[in-house]
């Protein structure tokens, strides 16, 4: 019998006072009882809206079908038929746009908590699976990724698995990319990253970590060194900053370097040797994904008050939902339409308050959203220690620089087609390196796609 | 892991290491830097390269014993290992077509200015190497940079050995007997590239410094390392470490270069305090 009810199961959480003074993960997960009775609630349409919602095409209604029987280990089998981290998407794609977003359920009444179901399969699978993955048989052509992050990891999984002998440059000392560095511990626990990078490793994916391509080795030597084809999955991450006055004050940091401290160098644990500034006034500027883990990590480090402060209204916010509830939960205080004009700081050069200015929204933007318009003289001082700039990223130009024949766009991306074939023979891009900064799944849906292409290039041309 | 193929001790508080890193010594130039993880809990460092072997695929480290990183990495011995090692990072220094260099060095930082000297000395430049230390039992690399130098002004602040003075004194002395240089390049405390730099201004002549300033990844991503350069906010990780000193906004950089100063010194303490524990 389907399960009628108009609400998802809840997900349990850590209470929201206790959270904000640890960096254990929050959402806990659902137990094998909880899960069925949220699979139960899928209708498993016929034509499968919430498939066409999903970047990486999981057979979403199949793997909740295999729940419903309580055959978890077969769900999984679905699941990582098209997804190489599904414990990793469970936890921090958007599904509200995605696969929940186009589930028939939700237009009456909640979704199927699509994601909670992933992430529980996935952590089901690697609490009780332990038999070690087996090694594909090779095929004896040779790829390179650069970036161990999300794209890079997908497309290094896909292509192990069809038999390439794979090897991935790192430029960090520790493979993930933005899910070690940048998505905090709180919402994607380090080791479940870990496990997957072994996952990669058991197939018998190599990674080199320490190398920064375009500065330790370039695309050409690559070539010279008998890779046949090669994948960049980059990332954007060089940081923007505004531009106003008092930017390079102490105290002010970009959104990266605040989260590369805390979480690739645990700057949040005791024993750890990198500092971070304990404020306790903190406004962090921008509405994204990453101004609330900032901002999240910042009350975790122990600040009383943190601003997220954003020029747009919460509705124009780009974070997830989720986030911003989770955000507001804790304690996160919200300054929306507002805009800093200037970081002031104090005779040592620490910063002592940021003057912003109130905003309303105007008409709509070429990106649809109002743009927001300032008041006049409605200037007004936010005392605060600490300012997190988290107003995007651009891709870093090393390799652009140190590549020839390598097209990017006037914003520095890479042009990469469809399939993600750059301007030059058997390279291939995808993610953030590409679109600019996106999310996490999309970087995977590009590294799968990839994939896909750099096999058939090599079958073609061999 | 990196291992320590050689550990030389250049005075109290200054080592020189050659770490095993075929692919940095491959590549390396001299102005680039690297940057090490002591062991797993450490934090990034960045060195500037002081040099290279490219057949024996090591790379040399000169440090200065100023934190609790530093004061770990002294604490290992030929043999032994450290976790990271990345690079080589940044620009390297600009040297083609440069017939005359004063290279003004202070401290430790000649560290990084010999591998320059040499470089411009291997091209055929004329070299005037000024180098400047608190005092004798601080001196390094003096032979080395002999042997790459037209002309070698040795300065100490008290006078126990060479000439007595600051390495601007003995710059200003050669400008005015009239050496012309295409260029000045210094390497030391930012306070005395700073005076080295309005020095130079003075008499038009230009001035290239290293900046070494905090910095986490250096690949450009945490933004941490920048600077105000002409009025423009530049990263040193990928835009320099070289930049034209008469740009630089060095009041800036001295303040940013203090950001953790309570942090690192409670930290050093503590690191010291462990290896007296552990050596009774």
């Amino acid at each position: 019998m389907p399960n009628m009810s108009l609400k998802k199961n809840e997900m349990p959480a850590q209470e929201p006072n206790v959270r904000n003074k640890n960096f254990k993960e929050v959402a806990l997960g659902y137990s094998a009882e909880t899960a069925v009775d949220e699979a139960n609630r899928c209708l498993n349409c016929k034509n499968k809206s919430c498939v066409a919602g999903c970047p990486v095409g999981i057979d979403i209604p199949a793997f909740i079908q295999k729940i419903q029987q309580e055959d978890f280990e077969g769900a999984y089998s679905i699941i990582s038929a098209s997804s190489s981290l599904p414990a990793v998407c469970g936890r921090v794609c958007p599904q509200e746009t995605q696969c929940e977003g186009k589930c028939v359920r939700g237009i009456k009444g909640e979704p199927v908590g699509i994601g909670r179901l992933e992430r529980f399969v996935a952590d089901w699978h690697n609490e009780h699976c332990t038999a070690a993955a087996e090694r594909p048989v090779s095929n004896g052509h040779k790829a390179a990724i650069i970036g161990a992050g999300p794209a890079g990891l997908t497309c290094a999984g896909d292509l192990a698995k069809l038999g390439y002998d794979v090897t991935i440059f790192e430029a960090l000392h520790l493979a993930g990319g933005v899910l070690v560095y940048g998505i905090p511990e709180f919402r994607l626990p380090k080791a479940i990253v870990q496990k997957e990078i072994d996952g990669l490793k058991a197939l018998g994916v190599t990674v080199c970590t320490n190398t920064v391509v375009g500065r330790t080795i370039t695309i050409d030597e690559l070539f010279e060194q008998g890779f046949e084809t090669i994948f960049i999955g980059s990332g954007a991450g060089l940081p923007r900053f505004m531009g106003i006055p008092g930017e390079n004050f102490k105290g002010v940091y970009s959104a990266n370097e605040f989260l590369t401290r805390t979480n690739l160098m645990k700057a949040y644990k005791d024993d750890a040797d990198t500092p971070i500034q304990h404020a306790k006034n903190v406004a962090v500027v921008g509405g994204g994904n990453v101004a609330m883990d900032a901002a999240r990590c910042a009350k975790r480090l122990g600040a009383e008050n943190v601003y997220i402060v954003y020029r747009r209204g919460e509705a124009e916010m780009p974070a997830r939902k989720e986030e911003i509830e989770h955000a507001k939960e804790e304690g996160i205080i919200f300054k929306t339409l507002n805009n800093p004009v200037e970081i002031l700081g104090d005779e040592h050069k620490f910063v002592s308050g940021m003057k912003c200015v109130e905003m309303e929204l105007g008409e709509p933007d070429e990106s649809g959203r109002r743009s927001p318009v300032e008041k006049k003289g409605s200037d007004f001082v936010l005392d605060v220690d600490c300012v997190i700039m988290s107003i995007g990223t651009s891709p870093n130009p090393l390799i652009r620089n140190t590549t020839k024949g390598l097209e990017t766009n006037r914003r520095g991306c890479f042009v990469a087609d469809e399939n993600g074939l750059t301007s030059r023979e058997g390279v291939y891009a995808g993610g953030d390196a590409v679109t600019g900064a996106a999310t996490v799944i999309l970087a995977m849906g590009a590294g799968k796609t990839a994939a896909k292409a750099m096999d058939e290039y090599i079958k073609n041309k061999n | 892991m990196y291992k320590i193929v050689r550990k030389k001790v250049l005075n109290p508080t200054v080592t020189l290491m050659d770490i095993e890193a075929p692919m940095v010594a491959a590549k390396a130039e001299p102005g680039q830097f690297i940057i090490l993880r002591v062991d797993e809990n450490g934090e990034r460092i960045p060195l500037t390269v002081a040099d290279f072997d490219r057949e024996k695929g090591t790379v040399t480290i000169i440090f200065q014993i100023v934190g609790a990183t530093t004061e770990k990495l002294n604490h290992k011995n030929e043999g032994e290992y450290i976790q990271d090692f990345v690079g080589p990072l940044g620009v390297e220094s600009h040297t083609e077509g440069l017939k005359k260099v004063a290279v003004v060095g202070g401290g430790v930082g000649c560290a990084i200015a010999y591998p320059i000297a040499k470089k411009l000395h291997n091209l055929g430049c004329e070299v005037h190497s000024i180098v400047g230390f608190r005092n004798k039992d601080l001196v390094i690399l003096e032979e080395e940079f002999g042997a790459v130098s037209d002309k070698l002004c040795m300065m100490t602040d008290d006078g126990s050995h060479g000439t007595k003075g600051l390495v601007t004194d003995a710059l200003r002395q050669l400008i005015e007997s009239g050496e012309k240089y295409d260029e000045v390049i210094t390497i030391g405390p930012l306070i005395m590239m700073k005076f080295v730099c309005a020095l130079t201004k003075e008499f038009g002549v230009k001035t290239v410094v290293s900046m070494n300033p905090i910095m986490i990844d250096g690949t450009g991503m945490c933004g941490g390392c920048r600077l105000t350069v002409g009025g423009e906010t530049k990263f040193a990780c990928v835009d320099g470490p070289d930049f034209d000193g008469h740009l630089v906004d060095f009041d800036e950089a001295m303040e940013r270069s203090t950001m953790y100063k309570p942090f690192e010194r409670s930290r050093h303490e503590e690191t010291c305090n462990l290896f007296k524990k552990e050596a009774k």
